[in-house]
């Protein structure tokens, strides 16, 4: 331990050579342990450390259903501006992370400061249990009153659900523009038997919220969902796997699939089309709250900030994709004219209110998935062609 | 003299009209202020309830619409309107409850407390705690009478306060505000209005220190009832004074006028005396300047006296006293400086009048010296039982009574036939105004054996 200490005393110079060392030390005593705790972590949920090269003032930790790849460059970015500041980033799936702050909501323990998630239904829940806290008023001020709720949960990004189409099969005719288009080609042959793919909902957070907001939203959910059922869709977990069959033509159409995904696709991928359905399209927002237990509030209201603020938003938007709830309309018309859109009146984000509670409803559940299942039996799920 | 607006008046705060009645109106603003806000604070409370507990059962009402059963089993489809409703309160959180026929939880929040006093009604509202907060929660019964299932669903739905709590808070504050804004109006009104209605007494103040010093005539300007009356009083005790100094002032030109002439005489008798050598004139010389000054005296005593009775008129408390009590003094203060005899006849019934004994006493001397001094003996004092409401105290002489011009003068301030020191004009004049100040009246008859002169009173009926 002396040696330790003193190797530590050479290597760090005075000014907070205490602490850094202390640190130090707590990390060689925990050494054993703790690697083997991380190297499970990472292979177990995706932990990502974000290191620094100066002392460290704060370490952050997020808790998210986001790609890391997606959050990487915001993250670099805020340790630009914040520099000293550690962050853990654990990347789990929507249902993982939800159980996993439930519980330790329940048992007030600390998981992370911040949690990120797509799945913004649950999000909302752990809120109204008492899982956040309030940074105070003066974050997200600027945001919509639609993508805050209490001064607790605070929508992240603007994502719509779009339809993605096969560029060589649609060469000649034009895609779908809305659902009664979709509904009437779906009908028509059976040019589009087992090629439309779709989000299983019983098991993706995100594929299940537009399920259900769509049948709030119009009639045509029923329609839809038989027609799907008829043609054999095909359901996935996540918005990758429907993008990357519709480029090569395993599939021709992809329904609700998450916009900012697709957007970031057809950037670089010319086989794939995009339309923002123009009776409605749905634009979900990434909600993040910090942890009523976090021990680092401070630093997770400072990222939720920066994430609001135009070079987050300028970030977010460039490397990832995704739009911000402020200037989002804007920025998705000038996207989505690119992309043959939608009138931005018909574009209806989902608002974070209890209403989102609904579909959690494990009695609304299954009456919900009961419908699904009786158009969509799950043994397609089987085998992707 | 000092100049009026120089001297610094006593303003002891205490005593101004306006800090009196400015703290009074604070004091009484403090207490509507205070009541306003409990009164709001309740009126808020009550207000942002009922508002939001129409939510909840509006709410509560849509979830109970929609428990239907299927397969033998009591269900709830949650319509989605019911929690759009409930997201009106922005920032409340939401819970939920609904238990089956057979007390389990169908769907929600499983742990949802129940009303304490859960009374069976078909629907109760209840504030409880849940998850650490304040909720209001509203219970509503649907009885389900199916072929399998029958009893009684509750639905519970409840929120957290903190929008009702803001909305009171809200109502409380705008009350309490408008109350606020509304008293400080009305004190700076308080003081304006003040200050006009006290401008008549800085008036009475400027007309008063504007005055000359000598003038103590009645202030008369207008003014308000209020201070009309305060201005009376002024008025009443200005006369008082004016009546004083005059008094005063007569006095001291009475005193003077006829002193002097005596003096003079006296002086002239000295310079006799001193130039004169024959032992037998030097004697009656003598003889004469001893009368003159026991005259002198007299006229002093009677000069005192005269000024003290003018005193007494205005400052002396009116008693109950018995006239022959009265007499009686009298003829012991006479007898103690003079050896004449007076018979005293007196009522064996008390006689009652009201009045100042000292004055009396004077007035009853006066009459006898007057009496034994020019009329003759025997000298008769007395007092008679009371008759017709009135009674009398009468001093008899076997004399020839006044003559008519001084009787004729009697009542003016000196009788100033003022030359000789045995002059009666004085001693009547002091029971001239003795007899004015206790309203009773100078009575002088010349009766078959002499003359008689008294005053006579109204008696009291007791």
């Amino acid at each position: 331990m002396k040696t330790v200490w003193h190797y530590c005393k050479k290597a760090f110079p005075a000014k907070r050579r205490k602490q850094t060392c202390l640190w130090a030390l707590a990390a060689l005593i925990g050494g054993g342990a703790g690697i083997a705790a991380t190297v499970m972590n990472v292979a177990r949920a995706g932990d990502r450390e974000f290191p620094i090269s100066t002392d460290i003032s704060g370490r952050l930790v997020i808790q998210s259903s986001t790609d890391y790849m997606i959050f990487a460059p915001v993250i670099e970015a805020f340790q630009d501006r914040w520099p000293g500041i550690l962050i853990t980033y654990n990347e789990l799936t929507t249902n993982e992370l939800n159980g996993a702050t439930e519980q330790a909501c329940d048992q007030a323990r600390f998981l992370g400061d911040l949690i990120i998630s797509s799945s913004i239904d649950q999000q909302l829940k752990l809120v109204n249990d008492g899982c956040a806290q309030s940074p105070g008023s003066r974050v997200g001020a600027n945001l919509p009153d639609w993508a805050k709720w209490r001064d607790e949960l605070f929508g992240l990004t603007y994502e719509p659900a779009v339809t993605v189409y096969n560029k060589a099969f649609f060469a000649d005719r034009k895609p779908p523009q809305n659902r009664f288009d979709l509904i009437d080609l779906l009908r028509e042959s059976d040019t589009f038997r087992a090629k439309v793919g779709s989000y299983d909902i019983e098991t993706s957070g995100v594929g299940y919220l537009f399920a259900f907001q769509d049948a709030i939203q119009a009639s045509t959910w029923g329609r839809l969902v038989e027609s799907l059922g008829r043609n054999e869709a095909q359901l996935f977990c996540c918005t990758g796997q429907i993008l990357e069959r519709v480029a090569d033509g395993r599939l021709l159409l992809g329904y609700n699939v998450l916009g900012s995904y697709a957007l970031s696709r057809i950037g670089r991928d010319k086989r794939v089309g995009l339309v923002l359905p123009s009776d409605y399209t749905l634009i979900m927002s990434r909600a993040a709250f910090i942890s009523r237990d976090a021990r680092e509030p401070a630093i997770a209201r400072a990222f939720i900030d920066f994430m609001l603020s135009p070079p987050g938003r300028a970030i977010l938007s460039r490397d990832a994709g995704l739009l911000s709830p402020i200037g989002g309309p804007d920025m998705l018309a000038q996207l989505a004219g690119a992309a043959k859109g939608a009138d931005p009146q018909e574009l209806r984000p989902i608002a974070l209110t209890p209403a989102l509670m609904v579909g959690l409803d494990q009695a609304k559940r299954n009456i919900f998935l009961q419908q699904w299942r009786a158009a969509l039996p799950p043994r397609q799920l089987s085998h992707h062609p | 003299m000092i100049k009026p607006g120089l001297v610094p008046p006593s303003t002891n705060p205490r005593q101004s009209v306006a800090v009196r009645l400015g703290l009074a109106m604070a004091v009484i603003l403090a207490v509507v202020l205070l009541g306003t806000i409990f009164a709001a604070n309740k009126y808020g409370q009550d207000a942002a309830d009922e508002t939001f507990d129409r939510l909840l059962r509006g709410a509560a009402l849509q979830i109970a619409e929609r428990i239907l059963v299927t397969d033998g089993h009591a269900n709830v489809d949650l319509p989605v309107s019911a929690f759009e409703l409930l997201s009106l309160a922005r920032t409340d959180r939401v819970f939920y409850r609904i238990i089956g026929p057979d007390g389990k939880t169908l769907t929600g929040y499983g742990d949802l407390p129940l009303p304490k006093d859960d009374k069976g009604r078909a629907d109760q509202i209840y504030n409880t705690r849940f998850k650490g907060v304040d909720i209001r929660a509203y219970l509503l019964r649907r009885q389900l009478a199916e072929r399998f299932v029958s009893g009684d669903v509750k639905v519970i739905v409840a929120q957290t306060t903190s929008e009702r709590v803001a909305l009171a808070r809200s109502i409380t504050t705008q009350a309490v505000l408008t109350i606020a804004a509304a008293g400080i109006v009305l004190l700076l009104l308080v003081i304006v209005v003040m200050r006009i209605a006290l401008r008549p007494l800085a008036r009475v103040e400027r007309t008063i220190l504007d005055r000359d010093v000598n003038d103590l005539s009645p202030i008369d300007i207008a003014a308000p009832a209020e201070v009309a009356v305060l201005l009376a009083a002024i008025n009443r005790f200005m006369r008082r004074l004016d009546r004083r100094i005059e008094a005063m002032q007569n006095f001291v030109a009475d005193a003077a006028h006829q002193i002097r002439t005596p003096i003079t005489a006296l002086r002239a008798q000295l310079q006799l005396a001193l130039d004169e050598d024959d032992p037998v004139v030097l004697a009656r010389l003598h003889r004469r300047l001893h009368e003159r000054t026991v005259g002198l005296g007299r006229l002093a005593d009677q000069l005192l006296s005269h000024a003290l009775i003018a005193h007494r008129a205005d400052m002396a408390v009116s008693q109950d006293l018995d006239l022959r009590r009265i007499a009686l003094e009298a003829e012991r203060e006479i007898r103690a400086v003079s050896d004449e005899f007076i018979q005293v006849e007196l009522p064996d019934e008390p006689v009652a009048i009201k009045g100042d004994p000292i004055s009396l006493r004077e007035a009853v001397k006066n009459l006898l010296n007057n009496a034994l001094k020019h009329g003759a003996t025997p000298v008769v004092l007395r007092v008679t039982p009371v008759q017709n409401g009135h009674a009398s105290l009468l001093v008899r002489d076997q004399g020839s009574g006044i003559t008519p011009e001084i009787s004729g003068r009697i009542g003016e301030r000196f009788a100033a036939n003022g030359i000789g020191p045995d002059s009666a004009g004085l001693g009547l004049s002091i029971v001239s105004s003795v007899a004015s100040s206790h309203g009773a009246v100078l009575v002088r008859r010349c009766t078959t054996d002499g003359f008689e002169i008294g005053l006579e009173f109204p008696v009291v009926a007791s």
